[in-house]
């Protein structure tokens, strides 16, 4: 009988604990979601670039979520250079045919993998670009060579809407 | 609170006394007995009550004229040195304070560690302070963003980013705690929410300390125990009052010196251009006192080991009480001890150096053998030394040496040779 009572109190002091533990957390939970991006942040989400001035060996940046994305009209030679790289040599294999849908054009997000910088085009050991940060060299497909940076600077969800725009977004 | 035997004099004073012992608390804190022996180390706990307070209050001044804003903040800044009444000395007081509360904090810190402040029964104080410190560090790197140059925003992206490194959740975070997708307005209000908390975190944590402080005591130059109060004691009030005073009178003198004579010079230039997410200048370096872990991350080729050794760094003097556990609190009785003392000293200078300095060659190179040091210092000397050092006799009093009556003359010569 009193064994009875007592395996009946723990279950409801259980059970409080289990319903306050899920209030507790429901009430924070908007306090800290408030945190994330707002409605007016994430409306800003795409972004059309024209590109008819670019020419050839010249790079553009345009600004996308408050972000610098490197628009870069490559070389015959930069192309050759990106291509011709075992992968097994790379600290984050991605084959240049992924990275640039269309080999003349390069697009990518020009901030640097490691802490977040603007890295600086036609530098670095590798022809591409150079972090004045920390010191991360990236080739002329924007792959991490050397340096602290762990990744390939990122390539954008992006499309060719004619040939002189691109959608970035 | 020990003395419960206290009764103000007058009537209203004990009506009072008897519903709030505020009274009770005053007489305990000019009573305190405190070490006679204490020297001017030990002043900076007062020198840093003052910074915590003037920052607070000339903080509270430039939020009435500062604008949180991404598009405003930068001008109002400069509306702050041109327009308002003695905006310029308000902002010079905050902004360079900054750099007074660190090297107080420094100086504090560095004290604790020669004199063993942090051993036990002091264990919890030491704590608090190293809380404390992490808080103070944090308030004033987003105190730096809030002019909204470039130093500001690309300082913020770079610290910020650390969070990154975390595996799996890293980039979520990071979005959170941008409340967008790069360093934005959103960062900048909840910097400025956050700045203006931290400080008051701060002062109920000091509170705390200055609690835990009044328990076992106040440590001294010899580190050994006191009965309280004894001819070992002199009352706070007036005698260290009036030394914490004299000290604190040095302190202004330098204080004033870099406000009124060099305002600029612990600062950066680039942070007079105002902030472009498009161009990242070419040397981004923190606040000086925030360099010697700058310089550890940078020393560690990955990125997220990098930031482990960074944050491990602080975390490691946050246990000290758990890695020094020799019974000899002062380094005055350590010989060996001593030594690796002045090393840590140089090899934490060393570190600030070459954080200063760009990450490749010899500065690479030294950061490199300094951090590796540092770690070595904490998890392997202090653990060996507090088993293997031989330590001086220490006298049983702070009287009895200065009476003739020492327990060796070896320990007398030590202590004379300090003092």
């Amino acid at each position: 009988m009193s064994e009875k009572k007592v395996k009946r109190r723990e279950f409801i002091f259980t059970a409080t604990y289990a319903v306050g533990a899920v209030g507790v957390g429901a009430a924070i939970w908007p306090l800290i979601d408030q945190m994330n991006p707002d409605a007016s942040v994430k409306a800003l989400a795409s972004t059309e670039v024209d590109i008819s001035n670019v020419e050839k060996g010249q790079s553009i940046t345009v600004l996308w979520r408050g972000k610098p994305v490197f628009i870069r009209r490559r070389t015959e030679e930069e192309i050759a250079k990106a291509r011709d790289v075992n992968l097994d040599e790379l600290k984050h294999p991605e084959k240049d045919e992924d990275r640039a849908k269309d080999p003349e054009w390069l697009v990518m997000l020009g901030v640097c993998t490691h802490l977040g910088c603007v890295p600086l085009g036609d530098k670095g050991e590798y022809g591409g670009w150079f972090c004045p940060c920390h010191g991360s060299h990236y080739d002329t497909s924007g792959r991490i060579r050397k340096g602290p940076a762990p990744t390939n600077m990122e390539v954008p969800k992006y499309e060719f809407v004619n040939n002189n725009t691109i959608k970035i977004g | 609170m020990s003395n419960h035997e206290y009764t103000p004099n007058s009537k209203f004073g004990k009506w009072f006394n008897d519903r709030l012992p505020l009274l009770t608390l005053g007489k305990h804190l000019t009573d305190y007995p405190t070490p006679k022996n204490l020297n001017y180390w030990w002043t900076f706990g007062g020198i840093l009550t003052f910074c915590l307070i003037t920052q607070i209050v000339t903080g509270l001044i430039l939020a009435m004229h500062y604008v949180a804003h991404a598009d405003l903040a930068f001008g109002s800044v400069e509306h702050i040195m041109r327009n308002v009444n003695y905006g310029w000395l308000i902002r010079y007081v905050h902004a360079n304070g900054a750099s007074m509360f660190f090297l107080a904090v420094y100086i504090h810190i560095f004290r604790s560690l020669y004199y063993g402040s942090y051993k036990s029964p002091r264990e919890i104080i030491w704590i608090l302070g190293m809380i404390i410190y992490i808080l103070m560090m944090a308030a004033a790197f987003m105190g730096y963003v809030l002019p909204w140059g470039q130093m500001s925003f690309w300082g913020a992206t770079v610290i910020t980013n650390l969070f990154s490194a975390i595996p799996l959740v890293g980039e979520s975070i990071v979005t959170w705690l941008w409340g967008g997708y790069s360093v934005d307005n959103p960062t900048l209000t909840r910097f400025f929410s956050l700045h203006y908390l931290i400080p008051f975190l701060i002062l109920g944590l000091v509170v705390l300390h200055i609690w835990a402080l009044h328990v076992p005591g106040n440590n001294n130059p010899i580190g050994i125990d006191l009965k309280k109060p004894s001819k070992d004691t002199v009352p706070f009030h007036p005698y260290i009052v009036i030394k914490d005073l004299f000290a604190l009178l040095i302190f202004l003198i330098v204080f004033a010196f870099f406000v009124f004579y060099s305002p600029n010079i612990l600062g950066h230039a680039d942070n007079y251009i105002e902030a472009n997410p498009m161009v990242t200048p070419a040397h981004i370096v923190p606040e000086w006192y925030l360099l010697p872990f700058y310089a550890i991350l940078r020393s560690v080729p990955d990125k997220l080991l990098g930031v482990i050794a960074m944050f491990g760094a602080l975390f490691i003097l946050v246990i000290l009480p758990w890695l020094d556990t020799s019974k000899t609190r002062s380094a005055i009785f350590r010989p060996l001890y001593k030594q690796f003392y002045w090393f840590l000293v140089a090899d934490v200078l060393i570190l600030g150096y070459v954080g200063a300095m760009p990450a490749e060659g010899i500065y690479l190179l030294a950061a490199r053998v300094a951090t590796a040091y540092y770690f070595a210092h904490f998890l392997i000397i202090l653990p060996i030394l507090s088993r293997k050092e031989k330590v001086l006799d220490v006298p049983l009093s702070i009287t009895e040496p200065v009476l003739g009556g020492a327990v060796s003359a070896s320990a007398v010569r030590q202590k004379k040779d300090k003092l």
